[in-house]
């Protein structure tokens, strides 16, 4: 017998792309004006697929506040992220989700918020970004550091002066090594962290970040070096995840499942765990 | 109700009227050692000749767990021309598992609970759902692999809609659920003699001297000796012997991590979403995109299983994550032990 079902978790809604934008030569924005607005909390994550060649977890780009137009930013790096960025207007791609816990946006006010991006790591944190441009007058302060291997990697460049702009934020990026024609810094994101106590009062700041695992690493190691407790740092963590609810097994990292209790990790629930990094 | 006895040479009838409503499901003769007759391999299947049933058998290569959790299951389907649509998959029909030992009997109750867990999995809760289980208890431990009554996975309180006791040419049945009644409506049950009420009681006592305990502490426990052995060289050690071939995660009754690919029909006009068995001892099975890869060392992979079955699932589910039924011991190359590494993390504190 076989027979279909609604309702069921794995079954995804139809989402057609209202545009792409080409953000570095290895990362493209996909857009989608959605039928039914997709509600999310800043950090969690939903499943894109494409019919065929199978889906994968990626966390919005865009703003929570803005359901209805939602952003997913992708770095080209494997099987479906390949069928993805030959994608164009008008395809049609397969969602489900959200997933996830999301950043703890409620234990941010009064808050002083340092966030610290790598790479395409910037997607998700631009999705806190928006929420928090958007609490400013509930917060401090917001810092916000970027790193990219070289200049035509950085993310969302055209939005910089934007963020730099407002009132009680600020911004500073930098590239790994240096390159003709750039004035700006040169070094790992972790230099940007080297005089976080002038800026940040620590002691009343949370810290976020997002990268590859190997910036996570230093990120953490300088943050704690600097004054941070393991509370008061998240940590998006890159994990396999076949379901998004707890069942494929494959996101365990100790007693948690990422896609249910991350995958923005509170770095004291996690630091006991070799494997995090 | 009153005690009965089903006599085992009613089996086959009782066998025969179930398979009128239900598909059934039991351990059959797979195949036999050539040189050493007492070899013999077990596996569960589809009935086919209820004289081809063997209620005593010691254990089966593999659980039932494949009545209900399948290696291979389609959970959607849609289209590729046109519009996706795409729709679940939920594939079930009544089935009865006749025969399940005590420890596959907890290894479902894990599986219930992993899978009904916060969201459910509306694929294994539906054939779940369709499925009846007859138990079968036993007399003696299967052999020196397993540690069901360490696991606590000898004396299952529920999980199970009839108990079959064998008792030389009988068994007594109890009777646990309103669909185990219905199971018997074809079974030509015998009222309990006073005799029987002794046998049964045999049963219990000779089990009691069979059966012994192997850890050297409670399995409460296990989870805190794991978090004290996380650093420990215990794990480089044994993985030094491991192949990391999987098949532990293969015949266990309780894995059930999975991994999800799309395929496309020959005539490319549909797709369908697939998930299989997948194997946390297999290389790729941390690797992200882009090539990091969480758990590259052998010994770091076997950790992650002995956690696993020793402490996370526990703590995620409220169910062990091993029930002692060793066959990750019997079927391991390397001769690896999940009993022997519990035993050695225990006594190396």
């Amino acid at each position: 017998m076989t027979q279909a079902v609604e309702a069921n978790p794995y079954v995804p809604a139809l989402a057609r792309l209202a545009g792409v934008v080409d953000e570095t030569p290895t990362i493209k924005t996909f857009c989608f004006d959605l039928k039914e607005p997709l509600q999310f909390r800043a950090g969690q994550f939903v499943q894109l697929g494409i019919p065929g060649a199978g889906e994968a977890p990626f966390t919005p780009s865009s703003s929570p506040l803005d359901p209805q137009h939602l952003e997913i930013t992708v770095l080209r790096t494997g099987r479906l992220t390949d069928a993805l960025h030959r994608l164009a207007e008008g395809d049609l791609c397969l969602l489900r989700g959200p997933y996830g816990k999301g950043y703890p946006i409620e234990k941010l006010e009064g808050k002083e918020v340092l966030v610290v991006g790598g790479g395409v790591g910037l997607a998700p944190l631009r999705a806190l970004i928006y929420r928090l441009l958007a609490m400013t007058d509930r917060l401090k302060k917001v810092v916000i550091k970027n790193g990219a291997r070289e200049s035509a990697e950085l993310l969302f460049r055209r939005q910089y002066a934007d963020w730099a702009a407002r009132d009680k934020v600020s911004f500073e990026m930098t590239i790994d090594r240096p390159e003709p024609g750039w004035n700006g810094r040169v070094g790992v994101v972790t230099t940007l962290l080297e005089n976080i106590g002038a800026e940040v009062d620590i002691p009343n700041a949370y810290a976020f970040s997002c990268g590859p695992e190997i910036m996570l690493k230093f990120v953490t190691q300088k943050l704690l070096e600097k004054g941070f407790k393991p509370e008061q740092i998240y940590l998006s963590m890159n994990r396999r995840m076949s379901c998004g609810i707890g069942k494929c097994g494959r996101c365990n990292i100790g007693p948690y499942y990422l896609c249910k209790d991350g995958p923005d990790m509170c770095y004291a629930k996690i630091k006991d765990y070799p494997d995090v990094f | 109700m009153l005690p009965q006895v089903l006599k085992k040479g009613d089996l086959g009838a009782w066998i025969e009227a179930l398979g009128k409503t239900w598909k059934v499901a039991a351990p059959v003769l797979k195949e036999t050692s050539v040189s050493d007759r007492t070899d013999a391999k077990f596996g569960w299947e589809w009935v086919v000749d209820p004289a081809e049933v063997r209620l005593d058998y010691t254990v089966t290569v593999l659980g039932p767990k494949k009545f209900l959790w399948p290696s291979r299951q389609t959970v959607l389907a849609y289209a590729l021309a046109g519009e996706p649509n795409p729709q679940a998959v939920i594939e079930h029909e009544p089935q009865v598992l006749l025969g399940v030992h005590p420890c596959d009997i907890t290894a479902i109750a894990t599986l219930d609970a992993a899978f009904g867990k916060d969201v459910p999995d509306p694929h294994y809760l539906a054939r779940r759902k369709d499925t009846a289980i007859v138990g079968l208890d036993c007399a003696a431990p299967c052999d020196e692999s397993c540690f069901c009554l360490d696991m606590g996975s000898l004396h299952p309180e529920s999980g199970y809609d009839i108990m079959l006791t064998p008792h030389r040419d009988r068994y007594f049945v109890e009777v646990k659920t309103d669909l185990g009644q219905q199971l018997l409506a074809g079974a030509r049950l015998q009222p309990a003699t006073k005799q029987d009420m002794q046998g049964r009681q045999a049963f219990t006592e000779e089990q009691r001297g069979n059966f012994h305990y192997q850890l050297p502490c409670e399995v409460k426990y296990l989870p805190e000796i794991l978090d004290a052995s996380y650093d420990s060289l215990v794990w480089e050690a044994i993985a030094r012997r491991c192949f990391s071939c999987g098949s532990c995660n293969t015949v266990c009754p309780t894995c059930y991590c999975w991994d999800v690919a799309d395929q496309i029909a020959v005539d490319l006009t549909k797709g369908c979403r697939v998930r299989r068995y997948d194997s946390c001892q297999l290389d790729p099975f941390a690797e992200v995109a882009g090539g990091e890869n969480f758990r590259k060392d052998r010994s770091s992979r076997l950790r992650h299983r002995m956690f696993r079955k020793g402490k996370y699932i526990l703590e995620q589910t409220g169910r062990a994550g091993c029930v002692g039924c060793g066959r990750c011991e019997r079927a391991c190359i390397a001769g690896i032990s999940i009993k022997e590494t519990f035993v050695q993390i225990a006594g190396s504190r």
